[in-house]
């Protein structure tokens, strides 16, 4: 826990715990998703508490937990730049290619 | 933080306003104005309030419930709005405000939840009618906002929505085979309607000539339909549901008008809002002292899992 947590624990005696994001993967063959995020002092609790707020309904199979500082994202400033190199193939999609008239590819 | 200079603020600004236009999501992690970041904070986090203040009305009513299916149907729902309270956190968190700052100005009085959780479940009757009328109304207000234009609120209201149909039904269910009961059971529960049904109608919050915010967050798309709207939209389906289910709707006026295709219903008493919403309604203080009292004697049970993933890790080290 960090110092400023320990901070609002003596206000409210609210535990500010670790924040874990949470995925979860409906069915065998499906990709997590990211479902939401909670508060846990460890994996362990995370992943009951991740099963009792996102899956009450039988809504996952899986279930992943990762701490959110963890997690490295790309910044919507730098997303232009970062995904330009994607951008400007055209001959990475099958419409630029063409075929001759009658033929089934 | 870094400064922007005006220029670039105002840049940012108009991707923002071109964002919201095109009906494209804002996301955490995108420029927003500040004043929609407060107003987010404020309303997400009222919302939260108000699922976790839900909770005790019903829960009054689980030692009392009168067979065990209702028991472990109450006990499902009520489960289900504390979960509705942790989507609805970590929304709010989202914008850069801790949770435990959130609960902090639930329990000291600053923040608040929605009035209707300040009356009193006196019957057991009012289960079923809470369920049907005051869930009822909060999922016409959350399926609007289902497409609300900040990416995690919408997100939430999603998930929420799917769960608050149960939740519905099982009222409606209550309700109509209380109608179709003893003498003193179909009394019981009219006078539960006769209750909450002009609170029901206050949940949509003030008519839109007095509500202050609602230009804002429309403009914005952070609310799609005015108050007024959502509120119509609730009576036009509530009244034949309240035909079928045997009760009245204790409002004379209520009548069709054939042009607009709406239930017109007679003047909601705004003295009786604002009163509630200032913090005279009849349980406000005992809602306010509940929810103190369940902090801090649930205090034990955090320090005990934070005992207790402080002794694993050190197992861990030591293996």
């Amino acid at each position: 826990m960090t110092a400023a947590s320990k901070e609002n624990n003596c206000k409210t005696g609210e535990t500010q715990w670790d924040l874990w994001e949470v995925f979860t993967q409906p069915k065998t063959g499906a990709p997590h998703e990211h479902a939401g995020s909670l508060h846990a002092p460890d994996r362990e609790m995370a992943l009951q508490n991740a099963r009792d707020v996102y899956s009450r309904r039988g809504e996952a199979v899986s279930i992943w937990v990762v701490p959110a500082r963890e997690i490295s994202a790309t910044l919507p400033d730098d997303s232009g730049p970062f995904f330009e190199p994607g951008n400007d193939k055209v001959y990475r999609h099958p419409q630029f290619y063409s075929v001759p008239r009658g033929i089934k590819l | 933080m870094t400064e922007l200079t005006l220029e670039e603020s105002s840049e940012k600004r108009e991707l923002f306003e071109k964002q919201i236009q095109a009906g494209e999501k804002i996301e955490p992690k995108d420029w927003m104005p500040e004043r929609f970041r407060k107003q987010l904070i404020r309303m997400i986090s009222q919302h939260a309030h108000s699922e976790i203040v839900g909770m005790l009305p019903e829960g009054n009513w689980i030692t009392r419930a009168p067979n065990f299916r209702r028991k472990k149907t109450l006990l499902a729902k009520v489960q289900d709005e504390a979960g509705h309270g942790l989507y609805l956190y970590c929304a709010t968190e989202t914008l850069g405000i801790d949770r435990s700052e959130l609960v902090e100005q639930l329990l000291t009085g600053k923040a608040k939840y929605s009035s209707i959780f300040n009356y009193p479940t006196l019957s057991w009757a009012d289960i079923g009618v809470i369920g049907w009328l005051v869930d009822g109304a909060a999922i016409v207000n959350q399926t609007s906002l289902a497409k609300t234009s900040y990416g995690p609120y919408s997100r939430a209201m999603v998930r929420i929505c799917k769960e608050e149909n149960f939740h519905k039904k099982q009222g409606y269910e209550i309700v109509t085979g209380l109608a179709k009961g003893t003498p003193e059971q179909r009394d019981m529960v009219q006078d539960s309607v006769n209750r909450w049904w002009w609170p029901s109608l206050m949940m949509f919050g003030p008519s839109d000539k007095d509500s202050p915010n609602s230009k804002e967050l429309l403009a914005w798309g952070v609310k799609r339909r005015s108050n007024d709207e959502l509120r119509q939209r609730f009576v036009n389906l509530t009244v034949p549901q309240a035909k079928a289910a045997g009760v009245t709707l204790p409002d004379p006026e209520l009548r069709y008008n054939e042009e607009t295709q709406d239930w017109e219903f007679g003047p909601i008493n705004w003295e009786e809002f604002w009163q509630v919403v200032s913090g005279n309604g009849p349980c406000n203080r005992e809602r306010m002292k509940a929810r103190q009292d369940a902090h801090s004697s649930g205090a034990w049970v955090r320090e005990a899992a934070e005992a207790y993933a402080e002794k694993q890790q050190r197992k861990r080290a030591a293996a």
